[in-house]
């Protein structure tokens, strides 16, 4: 199997993998970063959200083989000490009910605000499409980012 | 020390608390940076009883013992215990318990019971360590207990001498437990009624090891599962020379008609799941759509030997009607769609088995598990994990059943995962459903009303002691079932999940045809009941609340005074002991009807935790949307039709409305929430929909009927 080395949460890793494993299960199998999720493994359910290069990314179709040198970024490195406004408006509103989707919410939401830190409804509504929350938690999800767009 | 006393109160090893990788409170354990740092603070606890842990310095540990499925429980039943115990909520470390028999009572997340069977319990064992604590504090002061006040954790003395609970937790353990200890005025209550935040939240938030696929041991395999593509179909042979080829492929095992592949990662698992080459022989023919939709269709013509309910004589009141409206409404299959695809740990050795996983119901599972393996049930132990969600496919064991097989063929320790495609296809779903009503009409009243169900595995498709029944002198409700060959399971609110929209819808559609307002409508049918219960006709539900929660939801939506352009739809249902009544607003735009907002009335006793109630019961009537709009589910010779998300079409943000939830102020016993804002809201939109466009609808999905789906 080739070895492939990656940066993730600024960490260097090398791991060996076959050139089609997608980065969703080398970071949860591999790496034992279990905080980004496994959810429908074709990108339509968002819970498997990383940041690449900054961006908004699908790792569950995201083969290791294309990253390169692009730095990754899960929900374990988003910030130091769980205190990425995000995470603290997530407190501030309870978000959560099961659970399981919110890393990839949040890591969806991190990126919007990093190229748009102050968006508008509309524009929270449309960045977040993509990221399904079963039990319905979406109202709460749009105040939390509001409330961290304004800090 | 009495040692047996002691023995009794102990309940849990160290080793079990500080064990299985589910260690998550928050304060000051979840400060704790290491293993060692958590080993200390948990090394000096002192057990008070089945709930309770108190440390040297103050911290207090309460096991939550029902699993999480997002309903909350792991918050709002600690601090139930801790508002008996009376001590400050920052003090306290919450801890999920294993499934354990002798100590905790129901530890089934299903129902939306949680609250509703443990509330006495929890104040019980709060309040019984109150006093042990007490007592141990008069003790050794030589005062009598009924000199001691406690706040916070502090217990004083009207000498004005004080002690932590920390500090007289030692010999507090050593107390006879008191019996019939008083609980508190709920006008007392401090940590009760107020928005408490989740216990987990910082975990979930920086993506720590929570749920079911986070959890690892050492030497685990991953296993992934090929089972027959088809309802009906059962293995003839397969070759899996190719998945063996696959890297970090370690075996390949049948297990009954199904396959498993083991591997050293999920991906490989996957793959070599991808590369079985499986033949497979079965007679399908009959687990269509459509040839159930045929059954089910004669079924709703059949008159049953048995009806649910029979009271008065319909037969006649119909012969005599000036008018009879009928409608028949059709529910679709429905998968559950848990986010964290169904999955389980599993190791079996010789004479024992440990399953780790998400479940709703641990004790069926373990008693599920104990028969497969030929094992006593004190042979196998069952921990929680956090739950990816549930909606009732939690509530069974397959998946445990499969872990617990592979395990044992393997003699490995496993985890089972299922991909989104195995979740979607392989069964268990909400039954598909078919209802016909029919009301006589004479003098302009409703003279008789006549409900019949039918539906696929069911034992009873009707709730013949729900509203209407009361309501009406004449009134027959029959069930029919289809037996099939697709698996089904409980769906958030059972039956009710779609009845209630049928019911509800026609409703509307009756009180229209009768020149009548819909609330007042319904008002005047509970009016009916309240008569007919005094000449003693029997049914479940209490009129005055029912009329409370339709009377505020009715007030909070100015019910027909919407502003120009908002048309509004009503809708009332009482499910899992709790009253609820929601009111739709629609607006028209690009000639399609847009959902804007809801306003949810409920009466659901006492409100433990306000801030997660509110989310609990919104999440309730957003998932009735997504499911009413959007869910839908059919077979082709027993073969699923959707198997993923970019075919089962799933609620998103940009289609949500606003949410107003009005609790009804009470003071009485809590009752479920999980469930009972779903089951009214699919005629709610329905009725806004007629009122915005003049189209009743009659089937889920919706969007289907509407032309919308595809958009």
């Amino acid at each position: 199997m080739p070895t492939y080395k990656l940066t993730v949460n600024k960490k260097k890793y090398e791991v060996n993998v076959d050139a089609d494993t997608p980065i969703l299960w080398v970071l949860r199998d591999h790496l034992n970063l279990v905080g980004t999720k496994y959810g429908c493994g074709i990108a339509q359910c968002g819970a498997c959200t990383i940041h690449l290069d900054g961006k908004a990314t699908r790792s569950c179709v995201l083969p290791v083989s294309v990253v390169g040198n692009k730095a990754i970024t899960t929900i374990e490195g988003l910030s130091e000490d769980g205190t990425h406004p995000l995470q603290e408006a997530w407190a501030i509103h309870d978000v959560p009910q099961c659970g399981y989707c919110q890393a990839g919410q949040i890591m969806s939401a991190a990126a919007l605000l990093a190229s748009n830190p102050h968006p508008t409804e509309e524009e929270i509504i449309t960045a977040m499409q993509g990221n399904i929350c079963r039990c319905a938690t979406y109202n709460h999800i749009k105040e939390a980012i509001l409330t961290a767009s304004k800090k | 020390m009495n040692t047996t006393t002691y023995n009794r109160r102990s309940f849990f090893k160290v080793s079990a608390v500080a064990g299985g990788g589910i260690l998550f409170g928050f304060n000051m354990l979840t400060a704790q940076k290491t293993e060692a740092g958590i080993a200390e603070v948990l090394a000096d606890i002192n057990r008070i009883n089945g709930y309770i842990q108190i440390d040297s310095k103050g911290i207090v540990t309460i096991m939550s013992a029902n699993p999480e499925v997002g309903q909350n429980v792991k918050t709002s039943m600690p601090m139930i215990v801790a508002e008996e115990l009376d001590v400050a909520w920052r003090s306290v470390v919450v801890k999920q318990a294993p499934l354990d028999t002798k100590n905790f009572v129901r530890q089934v997340a299903g129902g939306s019971q949680s609250l509703r069977f443990s509330w006495k319990a929890l104040r019980t064992a709060g309040a019984t360590a109150r006093q042990m604590l007490i007592n141990a504090a008069a003790q050794k002061w030589g005062v009598s207990p009924s000199e001691c006040t406690t706040n916070e954790g502090v217990i004083s003395n009207s000498k004005g001498q004080s002690i932590t609970y920390g500090e007289i937790a030692a010999e507090a353990v050593k107390m006879e437990v008191p019996k019939d200890v008083p609980l508190k005025n709920p006008k007392d209550f401090k940590i009760i009624g107020k928005n408490t935040t989740n216990v987990d939240i910082k975990a979930i938030a920086t993506g720590k090891p929570l749920f079911g696929l986070d959890y690892k041991r050492e030497g685990m395999l991953y296993a992934v599962a090929l089972r027959p593509p088809a309802f009906g179909q059962t293995l003839v042979s397969f070759d899996d020379k190719e998945t063996r080829k696959v890297n970090g492929v370690k075996d390949v095992i049948r297990f009954g008609d199904k396959i498993a592949v083991l591997a050293t990662s999920t991906w490989a698992a996957i793959k070599g799941q991808k590369a079985l080459k499986a033949t497979w022989t079965g007679d399908t023919k009959a687990e269509s759509t459509e040839e159930h939709d045929k059954k089910m269709l004669a079924f709703l013509d059949t008159p049953s030997s048995a009806p649910k309910r029979s009271d008065g004589d319909v037969k006649t009141a119909f012969a005599n009607a000036d008018k009879v409206l009928e409608r028949t409404f059709h529910g679709p299959f429905m998968p559950h769609n848990s986010l964290e695809p169904m999955n389980f740990f599993a190791h079996v050795s010789v004479d024992k088995a440990e399953l780790v996983g998400p479940t709703q119901r641990p004790e069926e599972t373990r008693k599920q598990v104990a028969t497969l393996l030929g094992m006593k049930e004190d042979q196998i132990s069952v921990e929680m994990t956090r739950i990816g969600g549930g909606f009732g496919r939690r509530l069974m064991w397959d998946f445990a059943l499969e872990a617990a097989e592979i395990s044992k063929i393997a003699k490995k320790p496993i985890q089972l995962v299922f991909t989104r495609e195995d979740d979607m296809t392989a069964g268990l779903y909400r039954p598909a459903t078919k209802y016909k009503f029919r009301v006589a009409i004479k003098d302009k009243k409703v003279t008789a009303y006549h409900l019949t169900g039918t539906g696929i595995n069911g034992q009873n498709f009707v709730r013949e002691t729900f509203f209407p029944a009361g309501a009406f002198e004449n009134l027959l409700m029959e069930s029919h079932n289809v037996e099939s060959k697709i698996t089904v399971a409980p769906w958030r609110a059972p039956i009710t999940n779609f009845l209630a929209f049928a019911e509800q819808a026609f409703f509307d559609e009756v009180a229209r045809e009768m020149g009548a307002d819909p609330v007042q409508f319904r008002l005047d049918l509970f009016e009916q009941a309240r008569a007919n219960a005094q000449k003693g006709m029997k049914f479940d539900y209490d009129v005055d609340k029912s009329i409370g929660v339709i009377k505020l939801a009715a007030e909070k939506a100015n019910w027909g005074k919407a502003e120009k352009g908002v048309y509004q739809g009503f809708s009332t249902y009482y499910s899992h002991n709790t009253y609820v009544a929601e009111v739709a607003e629609v607006v028209m735009q690009n000639n399609q009807p847009v959902i804007k907002r809801i306003v949810c009335a409920i009466d659901c006793g006492l409100v433990v935790n306000p801030i997660a109630a509110i989310n609990q019961s919104e999440g309730g009537v957003i998932d009735g949307i997504g499911h009413a709009m959007f869910g839908d589910f059919s077979f082709v010779d027993g073969k699923p039709q959707a198997s993923n998300f970019n075919k089962f079409r799933l609620i998103r943000m940009n289609e949500v409305p606003k949410v107003e939830v009005h609790f009804v102020p009470s003071l009485n016993d809590p009752t479920g929430l999980g469930e009972p804002t779903l089951p009214p809201v699919g005629a709610a939109i329905a009725n806004a929909i007629f009122a915005a466009t003049g189209k009743r609808l009659y089937s889920f999905p919706f969007a289907k009927e509407l032309g919308t789906q595809g958009s």
